[in-house]
């Protein structure tokens, strides 16, 4: 059964790649995940892409089929029966198949939706947690733990699961790393959790999916992923060399609207957005 | 410190350099208006169009006016999209400002679905329908002419944004809180809501009407199960548009009021809620995507049977699929937004009852395919866009459920994956269906066929075009470019695919011109329709003259099958005898729509500036109308059988 599942995998990937013209196979993110919860998402686009594939290669095959053999020319031997009304078995039949295409796709969807909630098995009781806050137009994200805040730009460690909590004190945005996994919004007087992990040290690439104004194209921040004692180590760089964060800054970062390059800073004051004001649910 | 290095928000913005395209457009716009202006006066035009065509509450040129108006829209959501292609051939260019692309794609969107899609297929209902159940007009052939002046000015409404003050630039979403005052302070945001609000007010009219009129109007023996496809397709949309439109209706309301009264539904502070604003635009949504596709459903169906020679495969299953189809869309809204936290059981829920809508909708492509099975395949321009259909809706329909299967989707929301999905069903699905249907009927509205070759050109053009432009946007997608960036960085991978697609939206772009070049020439060269009957058809609207009288038909025909006219055909058609006919009762042309549409727009107009003055005029303007309409007791009149007479003969009948 795994094993099946692993040759229709391959089998999928080799249509997918065929798909591809252009040749720059190198550069496809959500098809190349670099952590267990972009694996997981690409394991149900694999599967679904595989058996809606093998429904479009049957109608485009009855498609050209009926089309050429019942096309309308003179001496056409092709039977012809104008007053067909329709079949109840095959009408049953094109119905059941669908039935059990969707049962098919609907339970490892269902499967995985439960499992990307909950933390993964592999979390600490102690999680890294990062508070990702969108403004307009720049990325906030603030360590609790640690107590440090970097803005447009996030640094993680790799291998071990990192819980996200999205908010935003503007327009709506989309905390997206397609390498490491799917996105999540961030939106105002609300706090949404999202689990991620990068299998391997790099660099990715982290974007806003959700337009949220004319800055829009610069939501935009890069990943690094380090070893846990190179995150370590950034650390207490961090909190050695970088400036505090003033609450006149702060709010600056957070409600005039602008650009920002990447920043960093030692702390953060304690009462913003972030954190507090957005527990509230939905 | 932090000044030092923060760019404020006017410096961000004269980053871009300023755009004369804008200047370019209104001038453009005030040209073509003073020619149009002109040419109707040289030619003395202007009561040929008053009687004609603006005071006219006959459903045939009511649809014509509505086909008309759809396709400028698409000439100029098409020249949104052309502009956005073009800021997008190759990284960081500057031909558009942010500012500039955001109004472009947001003005492109919604245009295109309630400005282009919906009218062009009110048009081709208005058109066909009425004709399709024998009956003489609609049920309520002067709330049929509101219904078309409402949408009429909410579209013009909507236009004029560019040249006075701004467009809207939030998206066809429009979520909020960007949409609200606080992120978008201009009138830009207020055309988008009072435009709609006024077009909708006209689309809920049409739903109502083309409800009663299958219900009430239809042909002594039409039984419900003895209606060609296209008139059930229509009945079912007309429910869809009666439930789902009223959630449009009061989420546009709420916001204006946010916007223009200071109330806080969907603001950040002040316990407003912004998800709710997306919660309620996509109970309409979700809806609104099947309001688009199912007319097309059905002009698929009556195209496939006319042009297979042969009877829609399965009549019942393709009704109980509408149906079911229909139900099904009111329950799937939340796959719009499966990444905004409503947890595992709700997106469970949603990701399996969107699902659901592949089984008869796959049930529906079947039916089709064995349609044609044992029939005999004549390859007109509308059956071959009939089967251009197919394949391109398979594919959409296949990454729809794809998108469906929610985690997955948390890595194709708001991607270039999912541009191309609606793409490939609302171009593949509806404008395919459309212009099936523009090609089918247009020798019953103008009485000459399109020309063959010409249309042979569009449909194989378009449809190579079509794929070049949007099956890269699936990869490009699953490469993490997402929509609405108004540029994107180079190195990505993302360049080729960009330049590609932007090739293939100019394509499109020169394949309409084919059909522009098509229609002109039509007019002089068409093949002429005498009999009424061009393409051997099979249901009533064939059975009368091209174009069909003010009156559609002499005599009422006598139902006893689905295939009606074709039924006739085989057993020898006897035309109607003069002697039988009578009197015909007939609805008065009047003014009044158009008057009331003019005060909407003067009303929507004032609140977009909050001038409560123009308002005000506005407003009494339509009590006005409506007031002096109720005491108009001449509203309708009796065709004499002489005329009747002298009509048909003149059609050779
Ligand atoms: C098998 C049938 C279909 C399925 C399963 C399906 C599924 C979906 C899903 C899950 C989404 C949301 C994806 C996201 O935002 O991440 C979506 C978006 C969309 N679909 Fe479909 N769809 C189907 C058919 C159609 C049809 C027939 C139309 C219209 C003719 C349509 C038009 C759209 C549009 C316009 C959007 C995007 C709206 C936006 O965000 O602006 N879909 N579809
Ligand atoms: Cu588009
Ligand atoms: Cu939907």
């Amino acid at each position: 059964m795994a094993r099946n599942r692993k040759i229709l995998r391959r089998f999928s990937w080799v249509v997918m790649a065929s798909l591809l013209l252009t040749g720059c196979s190198t550069q496809i993110p959500v098809l190349q995940p670099q952590g267990p919860v972009a694996q997981q998402e690409f394991g149900l686009i694999e599967w679904s892409f595989f058996l809606m594939l093998i429904v479009a290669i049957v109608v485009f095959i009855l498609f050209g089929v009926f089309i050429y053999r019942y096309r309308n020319t003179p001496n056409n031997k092709a039977p012809y029966e104008p007053d067909m009304e329709g079949s109840r078995k095959l009408e049953f039949i094109w119905t059941l198949i669908p039935v059990v295409i969707v049962l098919l796709i609907a339970v490892p969807t269902v499967r995985t939706t439960y499992a990307l909630q909950a933390p993964p098995s592999t979390a600490k009781t102690d999680p890294l947690v990062i508070n990702v806050t969108s403004a307009a137009w720049k990325w906030v994200f603030q360590y609790p733990k640690s107590g440090l805040e970097t803005v447009n730009y996030l640094v993680i460690p790799a291998n071990e699961p990192v819980q996200f909590n999205l908010t935003s004190v503007g327009p709506m945005n989309t905390f997206w790393i397609p390498s490491l996994g799917g996105m999540e919004f961030n939106m105002p007087n609300v706090t949404l959790g999202l689990w991620l992990q990068a299998d391997h040290p790099g660099i990715y690439l982290g974007r806003s999916a959700n337009f949220s104004g004319v800055g829009f194209e610069h939501m935009s921040f890069t990943v690094k992923a380090l070893s846990i004692p190179q995150f370590n180590t950034w650390v207490s760089a961090v909190k050695k060399t970088a400036p505090a964060l003033s609450s006149a800054e702060n709010n600056q970062i957070l409600y005039t609207h602008g650009l920002s390059p990447k920043l960093t800073f030692s702390s953060y004051p304690s009462t913003t957005a972030t954190g507090t004001a957005g527990m509230s649910g939905m | 410190m932090l000044p030092r290095y923060f760019y404020n928000f006017s410096t961000f913005m004269s980053m871009f350099p300023h755009n004369y395209l804008i200047y370019g457009a209104d001038v453009s716009i005030v040209g073509a208006t003073a020619l149009i202006i002109f040419v109707l006066t040289y030619f003395k035009k202007w009561k040929w169009l008053w009687d004609n065509w603006i005071t006219t509450v006959d459903h045939k040129r009511i649809g014509i006016m509505y086909i008309l108006a759809a396709f400028a829209m698409f000439f100029r959501g098409g020249t949104d999209g052309l502009l956005m292609r073009t800021q997008l051939a190759l990284p960081n260019l500057h031909f558009l400002s942010a500012q500039h692309y955001d109004e472009i794609f947001t003005t492109h969107g919604t245009i295109m679905i309630l400005f282009m899609a919906m009218p062009m297929l009110i048009g081709l209902i208005n058109v066909a329908v009425p004709l399709q159940i024998g009956a003489r007009d609609v049920a309520f052939p002067y709330l049929n002419a509101i219904s078309f002046w409402t949408f009429f000015f909410g579209a013009m409404l909507f236009n004029i944004s560019f040249v006075f003050g701004g467009s809207p630039d939030a998206g066809w979403t429009s979520y909020a809180p960007l949409s609200e005052l606080q992120f978008d302070p201009g009138p830009g945001e207020n055309y988008y809501l009072l435009g709609l609000q006024l077009a909708g007010i006209g689309t809920i009219a049409t739903g109502v009407n083309f409800l009663v009129t299958i219900l009430k109007m239809r042909a002594p023996g039409m039984t419900l199960m003895k209606m060609p496809q296209f008139t059930w397709a229509t009945l079912i949309t007309s429910i869809i548009i009666i439930f789902a439109f009223p959630v449009l209706t009061v989420a546009l309301a709420l916001l204006t009021i946010d916007r223009l009264a200071g109330a806080h539904f969907f603001t950040i502070a002040a316990g407003g809620m912004p998800m709710m604003w997306v919660n309620l635009f996509w109970i309409w949504g979700h809806p609104e995507v099947y309001i688009v596709i199912l007319p097309a459903f059905g002009i698929l169906s009556d195209v496939i049977s006319t042009f297979s020679g042969k009877k829609i495969f399965g009549y019942t299953a393709m009704v109980v699929s509408l149906a079911a189809i229909a139900a099904l869309s009111f329950t799937v809204w939340v796959h719009h937004f499966f990444t905004m936290g409503a947890g595992a059981a709700v997106n469970s829920f949603f990701g399996v009852s969107t699902m659901l809508i592949a089984i008869p909708t796959g049930v529906k492509i079947f039916n089709w395919l064995f349609t044609m099975y044992r029939g005999r395949i004549r390859f007109t321009t509308p059956m071959l866009w009939a089967l251009a259909f197919i394949p391109t809706f398979v594919v959409g329909g296949m990454t729809g459920v794809m998108l469906a299967v929610a985690p997955a989707d948390y890595q194709y929301h708001n991607s270039y994956f999912l541009v191309s999905h609606f793409h490939y069903v609302l171009i593949g699905g509806t404008v395919f269906g459309a212009f099936a249907g523009i090609y089918y009927w247009w020798p019953k509205m103008f009485g000459h066929k399109l020309n063959e070759r010409l249309g042979r050109w569009h449909v194989g053009t378009f449809v190579l075009f079509f794929n070049m432009t949007f099956f890269p946007m699936y990869i490009v997608g699953l490469m993490g470019m997402t929509r609405r960036m108004y540029t994107y960085p180079s190195g990505l991978g993302w360049t080729a695919l960009n330049l590609i697609e932007t090739i293939g939206a100019f394509g499109q772009g020169a394949s309409m011109m084919i059909m522009a070049v098509n229609i002109v020439r039509s007019i002089k060269f068409g093949e002429r329709d005498v009999t009424g009957d061009i393409w051997d058809g099979r249901t009533l609207e064939w059975s009368t003259t091209s174009p069909a009288a003010e009156y559609n038909f002499s005599v009422l025909p006598q139902v006893t099958s689905v295939d009606e006219w074709w039924e006739e055909k085989k057993r020898g058609v006897v035309r109607p005898d003069h002697a039988t006919f009578k009197p015909i009762h007939m609805p008065n042309n009047s003014g009044w729509p158009f008057l009331i549409g003019l005060s909407f727009f003067i009303a929507g107009f004032g609140l977009v500036f909050n001038w409560w003055l123009s308002a005000i005029v506005g407003a009494l303007g339509i009590i006005t109308f409506l007031f002096l309409r109720s005491f108009d007791y001449n509203t309708d009149h009796y065709i004499p059988v002489d005329e009747v007479k002298r009509v048909e003969a003149a059609a050779g009948r």
